[in-house]
């Protein structure tokens, strides 16, 4: 189909059908921008893409005063950053053993990390939540961190990554002195800098927008993520002023959305490599 | 010798106690009557599951998502297939088109949820305005019980196009321009026939492993669930999940819900090992 040059009316019915496929996916995108600039006079007011009166700033200092919104994104934040930070510390040394180093049942063991990729997180959420209860740490962040603090993903495909790197690096590092565990973080992770991105770009996103766990761990305002503050939003702002509402959804959306059209390459990387789940 | 084990140690000892043993027990919690916080508990063998089987609830949210599962699979993959093709046999605005089609993957659907509420609100919403204008009829989307299911399947489409898309994307790209002009010297020249006869047959393996994959995503549907419909009204929009949600931590009836984890599991399960079966195809092809 490539490097084909298209006829002018095959160009025109590309154009056609993208823009029309493209205009219906950004619909709920475009809505939402459009009502959170919208005064409550103008939503019930009929349908029009740009207000007559401007109210983008009462909207959006609504949304962030009424609710603890700042509060929920600091709560996203700092859960995907300590998510991620052990994902990576507990995950390297493992795929680096898995992937240089003979010790006695390694192939047994590791076929434990394949068993873990075969199990979809929510159908521990029950368990867990036992767990967190008998630990005493149900509506803590530690509750919302501990159930993904290790991620067979993030081992099987730092191994595979670790198993492109020559042994010379690691037996020159040896002579060097280094512990194993320097030459892990020193030597093997900077190396595969290109995997540890794309994986920290999955693994953000996804816990970014998690609702199953979160609706399960957490109950009070103070704790909860983007996701559950969102819905705590919703249910307070009932009636027709969609505004404020709208303008909470697009300052949740917005941090993704932005990092995403920033850094397409990474995240589309991180998708393919989850892909192997 | 004993480094290795040490460096795994920490992460074998995690997916132990956060994986495996908990993965373990949810067959054990599903053959008893355990209610969460109860003192006592006794084991009542598959008792769960025949309950489970006898429950009108239980079989409309299985029927629910199988029927869910059959619209959205194809749907999205045979859109994300177009839409894929149509941006790679041309360049002009092929970054667009691609980065506004994989928008609503990437954007949080809890949030996304409450615009889509807004877009289908029965008076002020966009989408009955538009129908009213053209006086076509207009419809209460969440609040009827023919429309609520429908409408859980479109938003799920539009959120796993993009998904699909790019997978589509990166198998046309691997398609060696010679297979074409040996195509083309074989006289298949027009668009369908090089579609037909070349490119099909080469992304056949991707396009098995995204139908699965969709699948997947469809069968672990529950933020539009929780925050739209409730599996509401009369379960007409209960899908497994949000089943398993309400059961397990609304009515703490932890028995029950273990013996609907426990379903899920072997559903989401035999679909992931058909997937590496697939993925193993594709790596051993040169």
């Amino acid at each position: 189909m490539r490097r084909h040059p298209l006829s002018w009316p095959a160009r025109t019915g590309r154009h056609l059908v993208l823009a029309t496929t493209a205009t219906l996916v950004a619909v709920p995108f475009v809505w939402m921008l459009s009502l959170s600039f919208k005064a409550p006079s103008e939503i019930t007011a009929g349908f029009s893409l740009l207000p007559q009166h401007w109210h983008a700033v009462e909207n959006y200092t609504l949304a962030l005063t009424a609710s603890p919104l700042l509060r929920f994104l600091a709560n996203g934040f700092a859960v995907c950053a300590a998510i991620l930070a052990f994902q990576i510390l507990i995950s390297a040394p493992a795929a680096y053993a898995f992937a240089k180093l003979r010790f006695p049942g390694r192939q047994a063991l590791f076929a434990l990390v394949l068993i873990g990729l075969l199990i979809p997180h929510q159908v521990l959420a029950l368990p867990l939540y036992v767990l967190c209860w008998k630990l005493g740490i149900l509506n803590t962040y530690a509750a919302l961190i501990l159930p993904f603090v290790v991620s067979p993903l993030a081992i099987f495909l730092f191994r595979q990554f670790f198993l492109g790197i020559p042994d010379d690096i690691i037996h020159a590092a040896r002579l060097d002195g280094l512990s194993e565990t320097a030459i892990v973080f020193r030597i093997m992770l900077p190396m595969a800098l290109p995997a540890v991105i794309a994986f920290g770009a999955l693994s953000v996103v996804v816990h970014w927008n998690d609702l199953f766990w979160p609706s399960i761990a957490i109950t009070s305002e103070h704790l909860k993520p983007p996701t559950l503050g969102i819905i705590a939003f919703r249910d307070q702002e009932r009636g027709s002023d969609y505004g404020p509402l709208m303008a909470a959804a697009t300052i949740v959306v917005l941090p993704l959305l932005a990092a995403f059209l920033f850094a397409q390459r990474w995240f589309i990387a991180g998708l393919n490599a989850g892909a192997v789940k | 010798m004993l480094a290795g084990l040490g460096l795994a140690g920490p992460a074998l000892l995690l997916l132990l106690a956060l994986f495996l043993l908990p993965t373990l027990s949810i067959f054990v919690i599903a053959a008893t009557d355990w209610q969460f916080g109860a003192q006592t508990l006794a084991f009542v063998g598959l008792d769960n599951f025949s309950a489970l089987f006898a429950d009108p609830t239980f079989r409309r949210a299985l029927i629910n998502t199988l029927g869910f599962v059959a619209v959205v699979v194809p749907a999205t993959v045979g859109l994300g297939l177009l839409v894929a093709l149509l941006i790679e046999s041309d360049r002009s605005l092929r970054g667009f088109y691609r980065a506004v089609h994989f928008l609503p993957f990437m954007a949080t659907l809890a949030a996304m949820a409450v615009v889509w509420e807004a877009l289908l609100h029965p008076t002020l919403g966009l989408v009955n305005q538009v129908l009213a204008a053209f006086g076509a009829p207009t419809a209460n989307w969440l609040r009827d019980e023919r429309t609520a299911l429908p409408v859980l399947a479109v938003i799920a489409i539009w959120q796993n196009l993009g998904f699909a898309m790019v997978i589509f994307l990166a198998a046309l790209k691997a398609v060696p321009q010679e297979l074409y002009d040996a195509a083309a010297v074989d006289g298949a020249d027009a668009g369908y026939d090089r579609l037909q006869t070349v490119t099909l047959p080469l992304i056949a393996p991707a396009t098995v492993f995204v139908v699965i994959a969709v699948a997947i995503r469809a069968f672990e549907t529950f933020d539009p669930v929780l925050i739209l419909t409730h599996g509401g009204p009369a379960n007409a929009s209960e899908l497994l999940l949000h089943l398993l949600y309400v059961e397990s931590f609304d009515y703490m009836r932890t028995g029950y819900g273990a013996a609907v984890t426990v379903v899920f599991l072997l559903i989401i399960m035999a679909l992931t090992l058909a997937q590496a079966r697939v993925m193993d195809h594709r790596r051993r092809e040169p």
